[in-house]
């Protein structure tokens, strides 16, 4: 996927913003996709360490098996605001953050479809989060990030309602950032690239934004019903006025489960961009890869129920729900394969990026596969609400979407500063959050099939020893996050300058200068190749991409 | 409107493509694609209702009778009426896209504000029925789906009107829109056939079934 500029340059007219990028920008309402993509990128990591706070205050008091460090309730409300601000306010707007910056540069636009909406988008994502956060210091919401009725309608109406407030913001957000995505992924590609040519990534976000359109505003319903529930005293939900707690969990999974897939399918797209370019191959499968995250994209839709095996669901609808689950391993499958095939025989860089990226495929095999175990019903009914489940989503969501977000970091910050990050440091991130994910949560499938519950501050003393472990892990996790944000920080300003495409890597994003110039690119590039053409023999020596002094090739570089 | 654009689209990204009165000034033009993000947009807006109906038809599933015991009779004239009015006013709102794309101002204005009319005396109509129905948002859950229904619909009429009522203050020029240019004419005529198709449903899920 090499350019050519072909357009003579006084066809073009001038570039109207050219000019520096002040940093002054990046607090304002600016509608360039760029800048908005690093803004949710950094307010989602803003928000992860708080998130990542309360995660180490939660283990903190589940190392003993009394309450012995915060009261009960304090650990409900940490343990809600944990849950939601690490999806609602980490891995959806990381996705998005990626997404923003992305789309339009992999598909040779100069923005987004709709900039101004993009902007409001990220805007609404700051002020909901502060709200959530702050409201420790009155009432937090207690009920968990599933806010199952009754037990939301009975546990204070401040925290509750700010909890409501906050999803409709951020769904909201989220709605408007999905109508862009689609947009501008169908309507402004280059004229050279058919859906087929693009790359994994926007096939990735492409699927990830029709579920975001599709789930989310069933969310909102639900979200409206629940409010009216808390505060007009409705009993939509409440059964002790009539109403149906079930169709709550009902409207709730139809989001929240495709919002599983909302938080990894980005960073699917985002590893199969990742192992080709460090493997230096032809990626395995486009097609299968491309099509399978439509696949997991329509089942995604059809197993919501499989969160309700224990709410008297019936036994028709639990196999309807059970087969739907374990036929997602397939599409799941054939990426995991892809990837594998892909690293086969390439000429493996053992970098940051690429060691995130295998960390993902592993840590995320593992979370799969737990996840076919809890599809079962008969094995699902026997977990239910214990810590095989908190394993089960924590190998997902940090060994699969967090592991993503950095390993995509990693990749593309030299396209978004032009600076190399610090490759001592980043292995030393990996080699920390690897060993600190897995004394994290592999223990927990233990205490889960030993019966330990889930969401509880107290437990049976029996459990201790492994809650130890689990804790110490933890607290590796948090020292983890040190090399990386001191590396994130120290690079920008002071990094070793990564040239254009200090990868050698095919993608539009790396045609074009790092950091990108305001509208993208100078001449429009027209395609002569497919994304992923390394190594291919018949590879004219013309359209070998442009080697950016080459003395500045980082040592892990394949062309160094 | 919708032809230009998409040869505009396809020839070329990098020379102005739209013309369009105000987006001259030097600034390179993009390609329009906001009826396209509006039709996305209301897939998901009617994924919102979607979502209401189906809670709807749940709860009248698992009740022995619906609307439950002691639930007062509905009167089917008054909404029978407006739901009439509604109806017709999708088809008086299409009279004025013809008549925008004949480049005729004065007939889109005529259109418009008789759709603006039939909007209000439908909003009317519903405050009315409201004012006089014998049950209250808590009576019961029938009760509560009711006007949380109707209500959330009405706010989209309300939307609806209030997009209205601004093509017609933007269309007290002359020249804003024209035979080429009238994307607020066919947004704000979209949107106020989202709104009667979901009323439809809504009424043959709350009246008649």
């Amino acid at each position: 996927m090499t350019i050519q500029a072909e357009a003579p340059k006084s066809a073009q007219p001038q570039l109207p913003h050219a000019g520096e990028r002040k940093w002054q920008d990046y607090f304002t309402f600016n509608t360039d996709h760029k800048v908005i993509g690093i803004q949710y990128l950094v307010t989602s990591f803003a928000f992860f360490s708080i998130g990542g706070v309360m995660a180490d205050v939660l283990r903190t008091e589940l190392r003993t098996p009394a309450s012995d460090f915060i009261s009960p309730e304090l650990y409900n409300q940490v343990l809600t605001l944990h849950g939601t601000i690490m999806i609602f306010l980490w891995i959806v707007p990381a996705g998005a953050g990626f997404a923003n910056y992305l789309i339009p540069l992999m598909i040779g636009a100069r923005d987004m479809a709709f900039p101004k909406m993009n902007a409001m988008a990220f805007w609404m994502v700051p002020p909901a989060g502060i709200l959530l956060v702050l409201s420790i210091l009155v009432e937090a919401p207690q009920s968990g990030w599933t806010s199952y009725p009754p037990l939301s309608l009975m546990t204070g109406k401040v925290g509750e309602g700010i909890w409501i407030l906050t999803l409709l913001i951020l769904g909201t957000s989220s709605i408007l950032g999905g109508i862009n995505f689609f947009t501008t992924i169908i309507k402004m590609r280059v004229p050279s690239m058919k859906l087929t040519s693009m790359p994994l990534f926007c096939w990735a976000m492409l699927s990830t934004s029709a579920l975001i359109l599709i789930g989310t505003p069933v969310l909102a319903g639900a979200l409206l019903l629940l409010g009216f529930d808390l505060i007009a005293g409705t009993n939509f939900f409440n059964p002790t006025g009539g109403g149906d707690p079930v169709v709550y969990q009902h409207m709730f999974w139809f989001y929240s489960h495709p919002a599983v897939y909302i938080m990894i399918l980005p960073l699917f797209g985002a590893i199969s961009e990742i192992i080709p370019v460090h493997s230096r191959k032809p990626i395995f499968g486009y097609l299968a890869i491309a099509y399978s995250s439509l696949a997991i994209s329509f089942l995604g839709l059809i197993v919501w129920a499989h969160h309700m095996f224990t709410s008297g669901t019936p036994a028709w609808l639990r196999m309807f729900f059970m087969i739907t689950t374990m036929v997602i391993a397939v599409p799941t499958g054939i990426k995991v394969f892809s990837w594998l095939a892909t690293m086969w025989g390439g000429k493996i860089a053992l970098n940051s990026a690429m060691l995130f990226a295998m960390g993902f495929v592993g840590e995320f095999v593992i979370g799969g596969i737990s996840g076919v175990m809890v599809a079962s019903v008969p094995f699902d009914i026997h977990v239910h609400d214990t810590y095989f489940i908190v394993a089960h989503m924590h190998y997902v969501l940090f060994g699969g979407s967090v592991f993503g977000i950095y390993a995509a970091i990693y990749h593309w910050y030299p396209k978004m500063t032009g600076r190399m990050m610090n490759e001592p440091l980043g292995i030393a991130h990996f080699t920390l959050t690897l060993v600190g994910t897995n004394l994290t949560f592999m223990p927990m499938h233990a205490l889960g099939m030993q019966g330990m519950n889930r969401r509880v501050a107290m437990y049976d003393p029996q459990f201790q020893s492994l809650n130890e472990i689990c804790t110490a892990g933890a607290y590796v996790l948090a020292v983890s996050t040190l090399p990386f944000f001191v590396n994130a920080i120290w690079s920008w300003s002071k990094g070793v300058p990564a040239g254009d495409n200090p990868w050698n890597a095919l993608t539009l994003e790396w045609q074009t200068t790092s950091p990108p110039a305001i509208e993208n690119f100078e001449t429009l590039p027209v395609l002569t190749g497919g994304p992923y053409d390394y190594g291919v023999e018949d590879f004219p020596d013309d359209m070998l991409p442009p080697l950016t002094s080459p003395e500045l090739q980082p040592d892990s570089s394949a062309f160094s | 409107m919708q032809g230009s654009v998409d040869s505009a689209e396809t020839l070329n990204y990098g020379t102005a493509v739209d013309s369009h009165s105000g987006h001259a000034e030097g600034h390179e033009a993009h390609p329009d694609h906001r009826i396209f993000g509006l039709i996305v947009f209301l897939g998901a807006e009617s994924m919102i209702f979607l979502g209401l109906f189906m809670a709807y038809l749940t709860f009248r599933a698992v009740y022995p009778s619906w609307p439950p015991e002691g639930t007062p009779e509905r009167e089917l004239l008054v909404p029978g009426i407006n739901t009439l009015i509604l109806i017709s006013s999708s088809f008086v709102i299409h009279k004025a896209d013809v008549a925008i794309k004949k480049n005729d101002v004065a007939g889109l204005r005529t259109w418009f504000g008789l759709t603006a009319a039939m909007g209000a005396i439908f909003l009317l109509g519903q405050v009315y029925e409201y004012s006089n129905l014998e049950f209250g948002l808590k009576t019961n859950l029938y009760a509560s789906s009711f006007y949380v229904l109707t209500g959330f619909h009405g706010l989209h009429v309300f939307l609806g009107l209030c997009l209205i009522l601004g093509v017609l203050w933007r269309a007290r020029k002359r020249e804003h829109y024209s035979e080429a240019h009238h994307f607020g004419v066919e947004a704000a005529e979209l949107y106020w056939h989202f709104v009667d198709v979901v009323w439809i449903i809504l009424f043959l899920l709350l009246y008649l079934l």
